[in-house]
């Protein structure tokens, strides 16, 4: 279990989590800072004094209801969707790869991919706006043509780790590969 | 390398015993399907597996030994280690579970324990579909394998703990076999139910032949025969796809029917079907009336245009006898428009897709007298046009060699010459009037065609819409699966890694596009540059092509 101190690359902390299973089985857990609760009294207050506002000038209201409505549908589609809570890569050698990104509501999304159609992970360099960002991905590679590689998948696309923390999952993973191959 | 042991969860709590299963060629891991329990004869226990070898094609082994010491039974271990001998493996595994303690242990390092819930694992198709009987190159997955191993061996699980058999087995079925009776009854009866219905569709089919395709609700009505035909023919899905395509065809049919007894319900509740009869003929009148309007309208000058005064006034004279003919023909039908409404209205209940095809044709009928002057404009324009551009052949000295299909010098008699330019002429400045008539039937019939383009959009819109396989992904998410998910179970020091597979069920999206009916869509012949250019011609258009029902 190793817990650092991790930013992402817009400067907001984020928490790294590290567990060894077994010899060839390690989990990697990336945190994304919690839904911040100043933020949602901002938006709603801001929301509201609009409505009323609204209310104010024409003495309907079907204004402020649909405005409670929507700040509501508003929130839960935020939270259900939207928010990313934590990432998790699990690496199990000769079997394996698994990404799942889980959100605030607690709906998780996985993806399993094989060791045979898995290249290599590695960490990529892209040209993002006016900077350069650093990027975890497995390559994808058909079972029938080893060589070339079909596709990309980044990892921790959310919480977009800086390149301490990818650095430290990069090694963890070519360790397993390497035992696996 | 890591070994992979499949090991299913009904059998955690089994009694000691021998672990059968599969090995996975290639991979390095073991499918465990079931547990055999002492007592047993290995003579009786080789036997039964090579039975059911040849029932399954499925390499069923002894993989090795499962031991859960029960209190009181101790000393197993020397004769687990001679069981070994007795079924000769290339490698013998030996699990054991102390009571009390969640992990087994096991013999050997770097080995992975991936539990699977048996009867989910059987009953759920993988995704994307790979036809088992096309030889493809692609080698399959491991996971793919073992689906595919746990979905062949449903041979093995017919054997429960209430048999009297030499053996007892542990597996998802062995605390008593899963059956209903109705559901044994409806196989048993569905067998010559389905070979009546099969020899009554073709009967049906037969007699659709006669009538003629032009008719949406013939063609909506083969087009059900032809799904029926499917859907009942004795022969027992094969494959997949196959079952979920009757499957769906089903209970699309069934949404269907109950539609249409809805509509039913709603129309003869407060008599309103004799009401639309009501107010069908003064719309028809309505609609002869306008037309009428229209003509009286292009007789003068429309829009301001200088019309050739003659051609005018015989088309339009022409057209307002055909109005003429066609309110008198309504008007002798409406005593018994309410009567034939009320019957139509009845064949609702063969379905909504019916009612809408026959409300299609209802339209049809009640427009034809604009189909009709479309067609006159159209072959007038027609006739036009093609004189107008042999006649500007013979006006620059030029004609279409029919032999070469091209176009080459000719040189004219001065009579032919005159007489051509002559008529050139006149087709010339006949051309706006027979051009602004054909512009307005054009428009009118493109108007009612798109009206139909959209019934008909809508029938099959239900007819391709997949209930049954949406249905089954919320109800029993389990049978479509996009793939796994593995959870790490906890563990104690000294047992190897336990691992949870689970299914992933496959998005609702894929499910939308995986599953689409193949359907008779509508969908328009030309693209709209060739649409453009048979206007300008004159050529008439059926802009709606319904390709045959080819499964895709």
């Amino acid at each position: 279990m190793a817990e650092e101190e991790f930013t992402d690359i817009n400067g907001n902390s984020i928490s790294l989590d590290c567990q060894t299973r077994s010899a060839f089985c390690r989990e990697f857990t990336v945190t994304s800072p919690k839904l911040s609760l100043r933020k949602v009294m901002v938006y709603t207050c801001f929301v509201w004094l609009f409505a009323y506002a609204v209310f104010f000038f024409t003495e309907n209201t079907t204004v402020l209801s649909s405005a409670i409505m929507l700040t509501l549908a508003g929130m839960m589609i935020h939270i259900h969707f939207v928010k990313v809570d934590h990432e998790t890569l699990l690496i199990i050698g000769s079997l394996g790869v698994q990404l799942s990104s889980s959100c605030a509501s607690g709906r998780e999304s996985t993806i399993f991919i094989e060791m045979n159609k898995l290249k290599d992970i590695v960490i990529n360099e892209a040209v993002y706006m006016h900077g350069i960002i650093y990027y975890l991905c497995i390559l994808i590679k058909d079972p029938a043509d080893p060589e070339t590689v079909t596709s990309v998948v980044p990892l921790f696309q959310s919480s977009k780790p800086r390149l301490n923390c990818l650095v430290q999952v990069y090694r963890s993973c070519q360790e397993i590969l390497a035992q696996s191959r | 390398m890591v070994l992979k042991i499949f090991f299913p969860q009904c059998c955690n709590t089994a009694d000691s015993g021998l672990l059968v299963g599969h090995w996975i060629p290639g991979h390095n891991s073991a499918v465990v399907l079931a547990v055999i329990h002492y007592p047993f004869i290995p003579g009786q226990v080789k036997k039964y597996l090579s039975e059911l070898q040849s029932q399954t094609q499925v390499d069923l082994t002894v993989l090795g030994s499962w031991s859960m010491p029960k209190e009181g039974k101790e000393g197993m271990d020397s004769f687990l280690k001679d069981l070994s001998t007795i079924f000769p493996q290339k490698c013998w595994l030996q699990l054991s579970r102390e009571i009390g303690k969640r992990g087994f242990i096991c013999q050997g390092d770097k080995i992975i324990l991936i539990h699977y819930d048996q009867r989910k694992v059987m009953l759920s198709q993988l995704h994307p579909v790979q036809d088992v009987s096309q030889k493809s190159d692609i080698e399959p997955s491991e996971l793919r394998l073992v689906f595919q191993t746990v979905a062949q061996s449903q041979p093995l699980f017919f054997l429960d703990k209430y048999d009297d058999g030499p053996l007892k087995l542990t597996h998802w079925q062995s605390e008593g076999r899963e059956a209903s009776i109705i559901a044994e009854l409806l196989k048993q009866a569905s067998v010559p139910v389905c070979i009546f219905l099969t020899w009554l569709l073709s009967l049906w089919h037969w007699f659709l032949l006669f009538i003629s395709s032009k008719l949406s609700t013939c063609v909506q009505s083969g087009y059900r025969a032809v799904h029926f035909k499917t859907v009942f023919s004795p022969k027992k899905a094969a494959t997949h796809m196959e079952f979920m395509r009757k499957a769906n065809i089903f209970v699309s049919f069934l949404l269907d029917i109950a539609l249409g007894l809805l509509l039913i319900s709603w129309l003869y509740r407060e008599n309103r079907i004799s009401k639309l009869a009501d107010t069908l003929v003064p719309v028809a009148d309505r609609v002869a009336k306008e037309l009428q309007e229209l003509l009286e309208w292009l007789m003068g000058a429309p829009a301001g245009l200088k019309m050739n005064r003659a051609l005018d006034q015989v088309l339009g004279r022409f057209f307002l006898y055909h109005i003429h003919l066609w309110s008198s023909y309504i008007h002798l039908m409406s005593p018994f428009i309410e009567r034939i409404l009320w019957y139509v209205g009845l064949s609702a209940c063969l379905g909504l897709t019916f009612a809408l095809s026959v409300l299609s044709d209802i339209v049809a009928l009640l427009t034809f007298h604009i189909y009709c002057f479309y067609v006159y404009g159209a072959r007038l324009y027609c006739l036009k046009i093609y004189g107008l551009s042999s006649l500007w052949r013979l006006f620059r000295g030029k004609k279409w060699n029919v032999l070469r299909q091209r176009v080459d010098s000719c040189s004219y008699d001065l009579d032919q010459l005159f007489i051509g330019t002559l008529l050139f002429t006149i087709l010339l400045f006949l051309l706006p009037t027979t051009a602004l008539y054909y512009l307005v039937f054009t428009l009118l019939r493109l108007v009612v065609v798109l009206f139909q383009g959209v019934i008909h959009l809508s029938v099959d819109f239900i007819n391709s819409f997949h209930l049954f396989a949406i249905g089954l992904r919320i109800c029993r998410p389990y049978r479509l699966a996009e793939g796994v998910k593995f959870k790490v179970l906890c563990q104690e020091p000294g047992t190897p890694l336990h691992l949870m597979m689970e299914i992933n069920p496959l998005k609702c999206s894929s499910v939308l596009q995986c599953y689409r009916t193949p359907t008779y869509s509508c969908y328009p012949k030309d693209s709209w540059a060739a649409l453009c250019k048979k206007l300008f011609v004159g050529e008439l258009i059926y802009p709606w092509k319904q390709k045959t029902d080819k499964t895709d």
